[in-house]
């Protein structure tokens, strides 16, 4: 199969403006051109701003008071739609309350002009995003964007982008990182991709297609035809790759697959079914389960090498193992002690440490790319609720709970987590759902059909 | 569950079952209108449909156990007499989970379904070497209602005959 429109090599370039301060005027200055091989971006010259009356969001609180913030319609014909586009990003984090612009006072011909802020300050906007973006003479595109302090009457940081024509959404994807990172500390996620379980068909015979998009649903493509069953699609956090698990040929196995080129292979060459892949985090392992008579055991086979490594040996059901961020310990699910319940060993193997010990079965734990969580699906009281809990097992919380949450997946900065949620009853079928990490601001995932096992990509740049 | 626990102590209303569950779901595998393990049918002897009519193609468990109930091995006991004078056919044995649990976990379940299955099929004489085994996890239930009567059914390990060999 083989897919146009092909993000990665296209590539887009970051250029960096330093600071606008007060009456300073005239365009951006260019301080660096950023023009790397095939993916981009140079070194982030972070534009130095004097340290007080800034405009952040503290993102540790409890509850979080959404930031209202002004975005001009951007100048230019795509202009409006990049604006909007970096609109939903910030409203979807719920971090950010993008104030309506029938409310606007200035209107902002220019967006190399220096804003009224009193202007903006009147409806309360503590942060002001102005912008234009234009096609140059070879075609691309070209994105620039101010991030304005309106309290402290100063601009915060001035970007300037270029890219091909069809990664326009990927331009506002990487706006709106910029300004999510400069106003909360943190790095965004806006500009990654979902991997998921497409499904269709009757629930007796579902018909399930690897399927990618967007992390706002926009952009979907299929990678399989759904002629055979495929579950549980991972992302390598380095190459354009994921791994799953086919029944392909009716040999159920865990495959690795190029997502541009559409070619795949079988992992390994191990005698009965492996299942429940995930990458390790330098992208160079697989780790997964191994089922032999009935018994599944954890293997970690190295890509380069081939060499397999046995993890655990049980008698029991050991599954859905997840590396530490640092790559030095593995989470799984195991039954050996009779329920489903969390355990943590050393990479390389060793005796597991359980680390779930609330009433109910605890199931498909992930490590938090920032390594401080652990999200996994429990099982009590006939629900299936989605948690988090610290790595040694304490802290436990419950983000979401209802007749069926499944399959937990991070978004790159640890904020945010992606899972699936099931609809009981012959008619009945999975959507996908992300919620912040407090337990707020859970929304569905926009797909045409319905969907299960997301798994969410590095930031792409 | 002492719906599920009634059914199952009776092969009659089993077959009933799995015959009404096969019709409701517009499954693979026609039954024939007098389906339901009363003797009444036309299945030739040694047939397919002789095998999952007369004898029964599939056990069933309880929640999270890959363990053979009474009926379970009654059902596998026919299993094996017939499998044993009709040797022709080669043996596969998909186990499969209900739906109330998650998708990693069901798919090795199912897979301790049926080693278990083909563990006692392989002990009351049938060559290991006949039977090859497969897990569906929780992909491919036969029956979808949102209550116990259909997860039991799903909790299942079914004996599928290829196509007779030589």
């Amino acid at each position: 199969m083989r897919f146009s429109n092909n993000i990665s090599e296209a590539g887009v370039e970051k250029m960096v403006s330093g600071g606008v301060h007060g009456p300073a005027k005239g365009p951006l200055v260019l301080l660096r051109a950023a023009v790397t091989c095939l993916m981009m971006i140079s070194a982030l010259l972070a534009a130095t701003l004097p340290g007080q009356a800034r405009v952040v969001i503290d993102i540790n609180k409890g509850t979080i008071e959404p930031l209202p913030i002004a975005i001009t319609d951007f100048g230019g014909a795509l202009g409006p739609e990049i604006a909007s586009i970096v609109e939903a990003d910030l409203r979807n984090s719920g971090l950010f309350k993008p104030i309506e612009k029938a409310a606007f006072i200035q209107q902002l011909a220019d967006h190399n002009q220096i804003p009224k802020f009193e202007d903006w300050r009147v409806i309360n906007a503590q942060a002001l995003v102005t912008g234009a973006v234009s096609t140059e003479a070879d075609g691309r595109l070209k994105a620039e964007f101010r991030l304005w302090d309106v309290f402290g009457a100063e601009q915060m940081i001035g970007q300037q982008y270029f890219t091909s024509a069809s990664n326009q959404r990927r331009l506002a994807h990487i706006i709106a990182d910029a300004i999510y990172k400069e106003l909360t500390g943190e790095d965004g996620y806006f500009d990654t991709r979902i991997v998921f379980v497409d499904e269709s068909g009757s629930k007796q015979k579902r018909i399930k297609r690897l399927a990618i998009m967007d992390q706002d649903g926009a952009n979907l493509r299929y990678l399989s035809k759904g002629d055979d069953l495929v579950l549980t699609p991972r992302f390598s956090p380095t190459r354009q790759e994921i791994t799953y698990m086919s029944f392909a040929g009716g040999n159920p196995k865990v495959y690795l697959r190029q997502i541009e080129t559409g070619q795949y292979e079988v992992v390994g060459n191990f005698p009965g079914m492996t299942f429940s892949p995930r990458f390790s985090p330098d992208g160079q392992k697989v780790v997964m389960s191994l089922n032999n008579d009935g018994i599944s055991n954890i293997y970690a086979m190295d890509l380069r090498s081939r060499s397999t490594t046995r993890l655990t040996s049980s008698n029991a059901i050991d599954t859905g193992p997840s590396y530490s961020p640092d790559g030095s310990q593995i989470v799984f699910e195991s039954d050996r002690g009779g329920r489903q319940q969390l355990y943590v060993m050393a990479a390389g193997g060793g005796e597991p440490q359980r680390i779930s010990f609330g009433t109910g079965s605890y199931s498909t734990p992930v490590w938090s790319p920032r390594g401080d969580l652990i999200a996994f699906t429990k099982q009590q009281g006939g629900k299936f609720l989605i948690g988090v809990m610290k790595p040694d097992g304490s802290g436990e919380r419950i983000l979401t709970e209802g007749y069926h949450n499944e399959g937990p997946t991070w978004a790159p900065n640890g904020r945010v987590i992606m899972f699936f949620r099931d609809s009981p009853g012959g008619n009945g079928g999975p959507k996908l759902y992300s919620v912040d990490i407090t337990g707020y601001n859970e929304r569905q995932i926009p797909t045409p059909n319905f969907a299960s096992d997301p798994a969410w990509s590095p930031l792409l740049n | 569950m002492p719906q599920a626990r009634s059914l199952l102590k009776s092969p009659a209303l089993i077959a009933l079952a799995v015959g009404l569950a096969l019709a409701g779901c517009a499954s693979k595998k026609p039954l024939p209108d007098n389906a339901g393990g009363l003797g009444l049918n036309n299945a030739a002897p040694g047939s397919q449909q002789d095998f999952t009519v007369n004898v029964g193609d599939r056990v069933f468990f309880e929640t999270d156990s890959s363990a053979l109930t009474g009926t379970a091995r009654a059902t596998l006991d026919k299993q094996a007499q017939w499998l044993a004078r009709y040797t022709n056919y080669p043996i596969t044995i998909e186990g499969h989970a209900d739906e109330r649990g998650t998708r990693e976990y069901n798919i090795a379940l199912g897979a301790r379904r049926a080693a278990a299955t083909r563990d006692y099929l392989a002990a009351k004489g049938i060559p290991r070497s006949r039977i090859q085994t497969i897990s569906y996890g929780k992909e491919r239930p036969v029956a979808v209602c949102n209550d116990i009567s259909c997860w039991s059914q799903n909790r299942r390990a079914v004996t599928v005959l290829a196509a007779p060999s030589g």
